[in-house]
């Protein structure tokens, strides 16, 4: 049974800040997709409940060439997947929404509840880390921007301090000549990730491997970088000797829990093959883009 | 945990109900307004059963707080019918025999026409038809006479008598 709350819902962003700020025991919600889910469970019954889901003012996508991409928090996840511009300049971004959940909570559930849940299977992390991703967060005290990798703190635990909202994604545009891949493992298409891999890679004119991130999903509490790996491929020609090497290293790296979909050792195995393809694949991209 | 009022347009139709703040989109399609043809199934955002269409984008119903489509247009499957007569999607399902229990069959059919509204004049593949009701579970069929139909929608066989 859901919880009698007290219901907020504010006409602005400023209005937000303020109500959020007043009440004490209040929770955020915006498209509900994981919440209702919680509070269904009784597991989280909040006095106040302040609703987002209206403030237009934050649903957004916005493209400039110097600038890159910048996605307000009450976006939908369809709204993503489906923009032109993310589908030309992100690519990884849109495919990786066509296989978060189903349909229907795409189009209802958005990119700041997703980010602000910190869920450790959630999809769009790895990726917004791997695309190098700053997060915009604010409340009646002002504004801060962080990168996204520092925004995780735990499990489902974030850097917000009370009052805090999520307000914006910021991803930058990549340097020449980088491309960013991802891949879920799971059962079915619309399920969370039993685990995952974002690699992205930059190439240097002779072929060389002048930068890469490799951040690996569900395999921590955290969405966790791979920087050995990373530092490994740096100067390196393509190699699948090499990559095989960077996939033993984030084997012994990641610290998956066991669980019903999945052992230890079989999450940890299915990260080295992930983060070898993931590579390899980036890497094959990277080499056609200008 | 005072009462509020919500208006909302269910299948063309105006209405205004007093909920409480927690009621959810299927509580106020169900239990307020009486169309039944919309199921609750697991609840928890898996099955698809209580899917509706919500600004023609379709949502599960047991994962909507009722206040958020404040000023929306609702459809169910209800309002699927054209004057009286099925739509091609239901006539479809009932020449393929696209159900057995029936139970997923008012949400697949939503899903189903949100699928065929947003790929309109445009030729679709089995694999796109499968992606369109991935949000929705289906216990009995296996699923293949169910994208037969959609399949013969959207290939214009049900095209206006
Ligand atoms: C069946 C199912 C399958 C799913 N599969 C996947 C999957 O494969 N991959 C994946 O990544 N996710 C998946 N999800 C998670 C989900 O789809 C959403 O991405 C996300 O959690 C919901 O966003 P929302 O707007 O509905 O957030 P809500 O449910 O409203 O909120 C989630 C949390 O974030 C907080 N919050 C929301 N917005 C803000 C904000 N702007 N600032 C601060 N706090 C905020 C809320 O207080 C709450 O704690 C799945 C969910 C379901 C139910
Ligand atoms: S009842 Fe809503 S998804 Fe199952
Ligand atoms: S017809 Fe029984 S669940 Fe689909």
């Amino acid at each position: 049974m859901i919880n009698d709350f007290n219901y907020l819902k504010p006409g602005s962003v400023k209005e937000a800040f303020e109500m959020y700020a007043e009440h004490d025991d209040c929770k955020v919600i915006c498209g509900g997709q994981s919440l209702l889910i919680v509070m269904r469970q009784g597991m989280v019954a909040p006095e106040y409940l302040l609703d987002i889901k209206g403030l237009d003012e934050l649903r957004y996508i916005k493209y400039d060439e110097k600038d890159g991409l910048r996605i307000g928090a009450t976006t939908t996840h369809r709204e993503i997947e489906k923009s032109p511009i993310i589908q030309e300049k992100y690519p990884v971004l849109s495919l990786m929404e066509t296989k978060l959940a189903s349909i229907q909570t795409r189009n209802w559930g958005t990119i700041g509840g997703n980010l602000a849940h910190a869920d450790p299977a959630g999809d769009p992390a790895p990726v917004l880390i791997a695309l190098n991703a700053n997060i915009k967060v604010g409340g009646k005290n002002g504004e801060r921007t962080m990168p996204l990798e520092d925004f995780f703190k735990d499990y489902f635990e974030t850097a917000l301090e009370k009052g805090e909202l999520v307000l914006e994604v910021h991803v930058p545009v990549p340097p020449a000549k980088t491309s960013v891949a991802y891949q879920k493992f799971n059962l079915l298409d619309s399920d969370m990730g039993i685990v995952a891999v974002a690699a992205s890679i930059t190439l240097n004119g002779d072929d060389t491997c002048k930068d890469a991130r490799i951040v690996l999903g569900n395999a921590a509490p955290i969405p966790k970088r791979v920087k050995n790996a990373e530092e490994l491929l740096k100067g390196k020609k393509f190699d699948e000797k090499l990559f095989e090497e960077v996939g033993r290293i984030s084997y012994e790296e990641s610290e998956p829990v066991a669980d019903i979909h999945a052992s230890e050792e079989h999450r940890r195995h299915l990260l080295s093959v992930l983060t070898k393809r993931m590579i390899k694949k980036a890497w094959e991209q990277a080499r056609a883009v200008a | 945990m005072e009462k509020r009022a919500l208006k909302l347009s269910v299948n063309g139709q105006e209405y205004e109900v007093f909920i409480h703040p927690k009621t959810l989109l299927v509580e106020v399609i169900r239990d307020h307004l009486g169309f039944t043809g919309t199921k609750r199934g697991c609840e928890t955002v898996s099955c698809g059963a209580c899917t509706v269409l919500v600004n023609g984008a379709s949502v599960k119903s047991c994962s909507v707080l009722a206040v958020q489509v404040e000023g929306m247009e609702v459809t169910t499957v209800e309002g699927l019918e054209q004057d009286g007569k099925l739509s091609p999607i239901q006539k479809a399902f009932l020449d393929n025999g696209s159900y057995q229990c029936g139970f997923c069959t008012p949400g697949m059919l939503m899903s189903a026409t949100a699928f065929l509204k947003e790929n309109e004049g445009r030729e679709v593949t089995e694999h796109e038809i499968r992606e369109g009701i991935e949000g929705n579970i289906c216990r009995c069929t296996g699923y293949n006479s169910i994208v037969r139909a959609i399949d013969a929608v959207a290939k214009g066989t049900y095209k206006e008598e």
